[in-house]
């Protein structure tokens, strides 16, 4: 009951702050919420620290009831971009696009041109994973090349008391509560998780990441 | 039956064949036929770091950011960034104001306008865990409080403590320790 009253007290909370937004959440315009909104990014040492995860999200905000319905777009693709030599261009590219229920992943490869238009780089490393519905334990793959593959709804992993800072940057308030409230509690997002060897991405050193979605034109 | 088993059999000569021609590629996994995937795909969404895009860049201006190619962001942003942080924090105005980073408006300013997470391949993989600045992006860093701590915080994160710490210092689920990490929807 108690976990009820404060869900929709979240809801009421996400409805009344939608046109802000969060680490990437409903940041702009053009994406606002739909198919091509990433919510989040990130990039960590794998529990196999040979390993490099890459995580994103799109699609944020979402309650139990929107998830078991909410499925990829196949025109996106979702590309995490890779530059290993420090001038923040790509030099591999991770491209992950859903069709028939199985998420399609191509590289890490070397682009055929960088920037902001892509083709899907199928000549190199692919592989594709069935997407976990709603519900199911989650599914993943693996290949020959090292590499581990998920996608399909996670909760989401981003945690801000956004709603208060949203009060704060409006003039409603001075500063954040002590505890603060997790807008983000109770919702999900669409996941795509790539797990991909060090040494097939640079080997040592510092990279520079970042990911985009983009639509079939 | 037997054209069934001659069907079946020339199936599987023409799967095998475009297998084998889609496998141009030595060393790699092939896996299943692939779906047509022609087609040029246009950029709509991009990001590195959390929340830059939110905080830092004016409202018409949001599907720019979106759009501009990270190694031309700085030259494009990074003086609305600068007039952007001043203006959320406006101690950053004063000559020689810095953050907890040793970074000054401009300086700071310069790191976050092109908007690339950095990853470390040799460790520790953090936002900022009290040692390690920037090596990554772990599901457990507190990034809007580290981010706030440098926007707010000052030299020695003790600035303005209402504004510099959210007090939301973790996820509402447990993470997992293995792949793919990430907690089960609600």
């Amino acid at each position: 009951m108690k976990k009820t009253s404060l869900f929709f007290g979240a809801l009421t909370v996400v409805a009344s702050i939608a046109f802000l937004i969060a680490a990437d959440h409903i940041d702009a315009p053009a994406v606002a919420g739909g198919t091509s909104d990433i919510t989040d990014f990130y990039a960590f040492q794998g529990e196999d620290n040979n390993n490099i995860v890459f995580v994103a999200n799109v699609k944020g905000l979402m309650s139990p009831t929107e998830t078991a319905s909410a499925t990829f777009d196949e025109n996106v693709m979702v590309e995490f971009n890779i530059d290993t030599n420090g001038d923040a261009v790509e030099d591999l590219v991770i491209q992950a696009i859903p069709r028939d229920g199985k998420m399609y992943f191509f590289g890490p490869t070397t682009p055929t041109s960088t920037g902001l238009n892509s083709m899907v780089e199928s000549s190199g490393i692919r592989t594709s994973v069935e997407i976990t519905p709603y519900g199911s334990e989650p599914i993943t793959a693996f290949n020959a090349a090292g590499m581990t593959y998920f996608a399909g709804p996670r909760d989401d992993p981003f945690f801000m008391d956004f709603a208060q800072y949203g009060e704060i940057i409006g003039g409603n308030a001075t500063g954040f509560n002590d505890p603060g409230t997790d807008t983000f509690a109770g919702t999900n997002v669409l996941s795509i998780v790539v797990e991909v060897p060090k040494s097939r991405i640079g080997g040592s050193g510092t990279i520079n990441t970042w990911v985009e979605t983009k639509t079939k034109s | 039956m037997t054209i069934m088993k001659t069907k079946n059999i020339f199936l599987t000569l023409l799967a095998a064949m475009v297998l084998v021609s889609c496998n141009d590629d030595d060393d790699m996994p092939t896996g299943p036929i692939l779906p047509n995937f022609s087609g040029t795909y246009v950029q709509k969404d991009q990001m590195g770091r959390p929340a830059i895009n939110t905080v830092f860049v004016n409202s018409n201006q949001k599907d720019a950011f979106n759009t501009t190619i990270p190694s031309e962001q700085g030259a494009v942003f990074q003086a609305m960034f600068e007039t952007n942080l001043k203006a959320l924090s406006p101690a950053y105005a004063n000559m020689g104001d810095q953050n907890a980073l040793g970074l000054d408006a401009t300086a700071f300013t310069s790191v976050l306008a092109t908007d690339v997470l950095t990853v470390s391949l040799d460790g520790t993989t953090t936002f900022y865990d009290g040692t390690n600045v920037l090596t990554g992006r772990a599901l457990t860093d507190d990034v809007i409080t580290v981010e706030l701590l440098l926007i707010f915080g000052g030299e020695d994160f003790t600035e303005n403590p209402s504004l510099s710490d959210d007090h939301v210092d973790a996820n509402d689920k447990a993470f997992l320790t293995s792949f793919p990490y990430l907690a089960s929807p609600w």
